[in-house]
């Protein structure tokens, strides 16, 4: 909402000294967002005044036609010879009115005006366009000012181009405030001064004689007043006071009548239509659309209404979308196909459209939520609807009405047709009780019953009572329904600002979660061990699942589907990190960065096609806990993943030595870092597994709950995803369930009890066949070696004419140790020879070297 | 050796006349001081202390002596030795360190070598920006929680009094989720609060919890809009719980993040799920304020405002608590949230949101492991 400073003064006697910036203050102290203080005209100065066209020479040995114009500026230029001036512009005529500054003015934008020569002529000043005043932009055209106005007058007062507009956000509770009536209460309350409020007008009762109404859904419509003026004149045009406060408000003036219910719209807050009563067939009604009903609104666009559609109808059918557009036929403002505004030359050329001379004038009252769903349906905002969306004051119809009728009989010459239509359902005042103290324990400081008191009244409450407050509700704040409102109100009037700072005592805490550490932690080590993090975005499509190469039936592509994506290449929530996280790798690989290292945890989205639909649930109670289980039942499953991309070198070949490229045992590792911090030995399988390479492709098992479970996979990509993604060359990759990782975190770590004796070490090299996991022959050397191995690890793996085609050597170095003495040579042999025996038994394998 | 003299004769043996132990002592000395490495001085060692060096002869020769003569022989004899031997360790000792402090030198290397074997890796900042926010209020005894965000519309909006027909529930704001029944009966959740409605109804006052998470909304990306973003929310519930209470809780959270003298303001706002309801902003902790209406001073951080918005706050809505049986009679809360997007764009001059999505190495990095 744009409200000029001038007119704000017209409703609250603003000492003469306050500027734009002041009431800015004050307004957004009470909760109003002054996005801007526009000061229009700020830099500019005349002699700026009205002149007339005397004569017009066209010059034509130019590029361009130009005009070289002879202006009758009266004794403004202290001479009163006309006045010669070059101009470019072609829409006015001999004896035009026009807006010419002289040399020694100042146009907005700091545009000095001097006498020069131009074209081969002297021109002594320029007439002005509408964005050259400052005025608005949306013409180019010379202002044509209405034949009235005296040659010489000083247009800077005419026109009213020196002043200050706020321009107001208005918060969706707040309607009243999406009006100059509103904004002056709040103005003049900010400024402890009172207000003349333009509402306050006699307005005749309703008769038999209006125009006749039928209101068919007085829900949706619970007031609709009709009037009419007759007589009209068709020449009548706005005059400059009524175009200029519609520009400075941020309309386009178009014609008188159009004009009128637009500002008395701006004033009052009431939309109006305005009709022309001889395209009226038979009575004004107010019903909902019938199936297939179609209807052309004022903005050109053929609709087919719905059965939930409010709609104004007379006999020949629907004429107007209720509270949001009027239909094309009907309308006044649509025979003024070319805008009449002042901007555009119009003036006193502006008229009418074709024998209106009657005109009846709608102010009707519409239920919100019916207009905001017309309009959300139809994707049809208007100022109208911006209105009846947030709460339109119902007691200002009448005034509104009478305010616009006044204006046509003075402005337009009309006589006011004394049937006035009234058609109400009554409507008790609302009234709220609420505690005179409730203000003071919501703020948390004590206002006192007094300052409570005065506060409700200024915002137009009837307040009656002592310790309990009985407060009746003002008809144009619908949104104060509740105790916590008025406290609202009473809280802002006395200022933010104002509150006290305490802190409260919470109960003492336990800090984070086991779950919660354990997301930091991993976070922690991967970040330590040179991985970079990224939070990608969810969303995924078809390109990127098939790109991973994933199978029809894999549970990776039954996603969740957005209704409304951003875009449609990208349709789904994420089933896997993957996707994500190698469109972050392929980005940084674009940029010029080679080696990578990158990890992502966060939720995936894994509907089952079996989630229950989800259940609309009453706000006026608790759900019971199966309504609330029957609500989490329609959710998909979200887990948490971790998953990590690398590409490039793991390590960097520098002064040091070579590098090492990135490779199937990082993202295996990678996991194994992950799994460490929840506490959890991760047992690896070979797997064949997209979007994994077929033989470097690792699962990972850890024990959840006591059962082995599949809790992720690592391993290089295949070399067709690698292609497919765009991927560099031997890509790897892993991700893993941190939900199931956490779950499979085992109890209270044991105290070890540390042998001080000495330690043992046996090697022994055993021969596999190729195929036969490091893991198997691991178990079994564990599982033979006894209660007396204390650790075991591979140092070599094997292949060559030594050991055999097809076959693989794998050297591991054995510690044994006792608690409680030093192991004999015999114990020692005997110990290794049991973990051998158990390698052959179990994996075939064979001692290389005998032994 | 010579066999003992049994003669008793006062025989003079040349090797022990004073003045010639004197000469090979000083002869000793003298090999020791020119010894210039550890390899001559091993030589002269030898020569001057080896078994067939003159003063082990001499003291051979001793007990050829008669005995009248042995006593003083022997301590002539004894005394050189001590001196040579003494010189020699002192030497050897010299030379060692000679030698120690040579080989650190040759193995000198060049520190300034730069070693990015492994380049670091680093956390992402909206992550330890939002844990940073999460122990402030740990420490006051919050709780942290979390939820889900495909949620039903019931969290996202019936609960919070976001009525069937609010704007924010429109295709435009809000991404929709195909349900089971094909229908689009769930969203991506628009705000965190969804899991203070969580809170409520899994606790029981008093309640303090804080809830991070990420939130969507249908917003084209650009520079400053992204439809995936990161908020922190905060909900109180207890007795007696004041607007008052909500801003010393904000004051506590600007200063912890941004130093002593930041404080908060609170503009009265409007939003469904709370009734008082206010935007808050915090005072410029760059400029402090002292931008606003100083041109000399311009401030980009706040545009030169002074202030720099934060979020959205407000006294619980009543109709929420119903919502989620607390008694509204008898507790009150307070709840306020904001966007880490925006504070990471303030508090580390970040200009385009985008980078915090696209995980480029080069704008993680620096932002390390804590915040």
């Amino acid at each position: 909402m744009r409200a000029p400073l001038s007119w704000l003064r017209e409703y609250v006697d603003l000492p003469a000294g306050v500027t734009g910036r002041e009431v800015a203050e004050r307004l957004i102290a009470a909760g109003f967002e002054v996005e801007a203080v526009d000061r229009l005209g700020a830099d500019l100065s005349g002699p700026l005044v009205v002149g007339r066209v005397l004569a017009i020479e066209e010059l034509t040995e130019f590029k361009k036609p130009i005009r070289h114009c002879q202006v009758d500026v009266g004794a403004a230029n202290g001479t009163g010879e006309p006045q010669s001036i070059i101009c470019g512009a072609r829409n006015f005529a001999v004896g035009d009115k026009v807006v010419v500054v002289l040399p020694g003015g100042v146009l907005p934008g700091g545009f000095e005006i001097t006498a020069r020569k131009t074209y081969g002529r002297l021109s002594e000043g320029m007439i002005c366009s509408a964005r050259e005043l400052g005025m608005g932009d949306d013409h180019g055209g010379i202002v044509v000012l209405p034949p009235e106005h005296e040659v010489g007058t000083d247009a800077i007062e005419l026109l009213e181009l020196v002043d200050e507009v706020l321009d107001i956000a208005v918060t969706s509770d707040r309607g009243y405030a999406l009006s100059m009536r509103g904004l002056a209460r709040e103005t003049a309350t900010a400024f402890g001064l009172s207000l003349r409020d333009p509402a306050l007008l006699d307005v005749p009762a309703g008769n038999g004689s209006g125009y006749p109404a039928a209101v068919g859904d007085t829900v949706a419509c619970d007031r609709i007043v009709l009037r009419a003026v007759t007589g009209v004149r068709p020449e009548a045009h706005s005059p400059l006071w009524l175009q200029r406060r519609l520009q400075k408000a941020g309309m386009r003036p178009i014609s008188l009548p159009v004009d009128i219910t637009n500002y008395v719209m701006l004033e009052i807050g009431q939309p109006l239509h305005a009709y022309d009563r001889a395209r009226l067939s038979g009575p004004i009604a107010v019903r909902r659309a019938r199936a297939g009903e179609k209807l052309t609104t004022l903005d050109g666009t053929a609709r087919t209404l719905d059965p939930e559609d409010l709609v104004i109808a007379d006999d020949s059918g629907p004429i107007g979308l209720a509270g949001v557009m009027g239909g094309a036929d009907t309308e006044i403002a649509e025979v003024a196909q070319e805008p009449q505004a002042l901007t555009a030359g119009g003036g006193p050329g502006a008229e009418w459209p074709v024998g209106t001379t009657d005109i009846v004038l709608e102010m009707a009252h519409f239920d919100q939520v019916t207009v905001a769903r017309t309009a959300r349906r139809h994707k049809l905002g208007s100022e109208a609807a911006r209105r009846f969306e947030r709460g339109v004051d119902p007691a200002a119809a009448a005034a509104a009405g009478q305010r616009a009728v006044d204006l046509l009989v003075l402005l337009a010459g009309g006589t006011a047709d004394a049937g006035v239509t009234v058609v109400a359902e009554p409507r008790e005042p609302r009234t709220i009780t609420v505690a005179a103290d409730h203000p003071d324990r919501v703020a948390g400081m004590a206002y006192g019953r007094e300052t409570v008191v005065r506060h409700l009244q200024e915002i137009g409450c009837e307040v009656a009572g002592s310790d309990e407050l009985t407060v009746t509700v003002p008809t144009w704040r619908p949104d104060l329904a509740e105790p916590n409102d008025l406290a609202e109100e009473v809280i802002r009037l006395a200022g933010y600002a104002a509150l006290p700072a305490t802190l409260p005592r919470p109960p003492a805490g336990r800090g984070l979660t086991a779950r919660q550490r354990l997301h930091r932690r991993v976070g922690r080590a991967l970040a330590g061990t040179g991985h970079v993090e990224v939070l990608s975005a969810p969303f995924v499509g078809p390109a990127q699942l098939d790109g991973l190469g994933l199978p029809d039936d894999d549970a990776r592509r039954r996603a969740a589907r957005l209704v409304n994506p951003i875009s449609d290449e990208t349709p789904w929530l994420r089933t896997t990190l993957l996707p994500g996280l190698l469109d972050a790798l392929r980005r940084n690989v674009g940029r010029g960065s080679g080696d990578l290292a990158l990890f992502e945890t966060g939720l995936v989205f894994r509907p089952t096609g079996a989630e229950a639909p989800a259940a609309r649930l009453p706000v006026d109670a608790r759900p019971t806990d199966e309504q609330v289980a029957e609500l989490e039942a329609a959710l998909p499953a979200q887990p948490r993943r971790v998953a990590v991309a690398l590409a490039g070198a793991r390590e960097q070949t520098g002064w040091w030595g070579g590098g090492r490229p990135a490779d199937w045992a990082d993202a295996v590792e990678a996991a194994r870092t992950v799994a460490r911090e929840a506490g959890v030995e991760l047992t690896v399988e070979n797997d064949r597994h997209a979007p994994w390479h077929p033989g470097r492709c690792a699962a990972l098992y850890a024990s959840v709950d006591g059962a082995r479970t599949l809790v992720g996979h690592a391993g290089e990509l295949h070399p067709r995803v690698v292609k497919a993604l765009g991927l560099p060359e031997r890509t790897c990759a892993m991700e893993a369930d941190l939900d199931l990782l956490e779950r499979a975190t085992p109890g209270l770590v044991s105290g070890p009890r540390v042998s001080s004796f000495p330690v043992a070490t046996q090697d022994v090299a055993l021969v596999v066949d190729a195929p036969v996991p490091a893991a198997d022959v691991e178990a079994a050397l564990r599982a033979g070696a006894g209660g007396l191995l204390e650790s075991l690890r591979l140092f070599d793996v094997f292949t060559g004419e030594q050991v055999g085609e097809g076959r693989k050597s794998l050297a591991y170095a054995l510690r044994f140790r006792a608690p409680d003495r030093t192991l004999t040579a015999d114990e020692l042999t005997e110990a290794r020879e049991a973990a051998v025996a158990a390698a052959v038994e179990r994996t075939g394998a064979t001692l290389r070297g005998g032994s | 050796m010579s066999a003992p003299n049994k003669s008793y004769d006062p025989v003079e043996v040349e090797a022990l006349k004073p003045e010639e132990i004197d000469r090979v002592r000083d002869e000793a000395l003298a090999a020791f001081a020119a010894a210039a490495s550890l390899d001559a001085l091993r030589e002269a060692k030898v020569a001057h202390v080896g078994d067939r060096s003159p003063l082990a002869l001499a003291n051979r020769e001793i007990g050829a002596l008669p005995p009248q003569a042995r006593a003083d022989a022997g301590k002539r004899v004894g005394q050189a030795r001590g001196a040579v031997n003494k010189a020699l360790a002192a030497r050897q000792a010299e030379l060692e360190a000679e030698r120690d402090e040579r080989v650190l030198v040759e193995e000198a290397v060049d520190v300034t070598l730069p070693y990015d074997r492994v380049p670091p890796g680093a956390r992402h900042p909206l992550t330890t920006l939002s844990e940073r926010i999460e122990d402030i209020f740990v420490a006051m005894g919050y709780e942290v929680a979390e939820g889900p965000e495909v949620e039903t519309e019931w969290f996202n909006f019936d609960a919070l009094n976001i009525g069937p027909d609010h704007p924010a529930r429109s295709t435009r704001d809000t991404f929709f989720v195909e349900g089971a029944a094909g229908g689009p009966d769930l969203v991506l959740r628009t705000e965190t609060s969804s899991v203070q409605i969580r809170s409520m109804l899994e606790r029981t006052p008093p309640i303090y919890v804080i809830c991070p998470g990420r939130v969507y909304r249908s917003d084209e990306l650009d520079a400053t809009h992204s439809p995936v973003f990161h908020q922190v929310e905060l909900l109180a519930i207890d007795e007696g719980l004041t607007m008052a209470d909500l801003k010393g809780t904000l004051d506590h959270m600007v200063r912890s993040l941004f130093g002593e003298g930041v404080h908060t303001r609170l503009r009265p706002h409007y939003f469904p799920f709370t009734e008082p309801s206010a935007e808050m902003d915090m005072l410029c902790f760059r400029c402090r304020g002292e931008s606003a209406g100083n041109p000399d001073r311009p401030c980009r951080t706040c545009s030169s405002e002074g202030w720099v918005e934060l979020g959205g706050c407000g006294v619980v809505n009543p109709k929420v608590l119903t919502a989620c049986g607390v008694d509204p009679e008898k507790y009150s809360g307070f709840a306020f949230g904001f966007g880490i997007e925006r504070l990471l764009m303030f508090r580390h001059n970040v200009e385009d949101i985008r980078d915090m999505i696209e995980g480029d190495v080069r704008f993680t990095r620096p932002f390390g492991m804590e915040i």
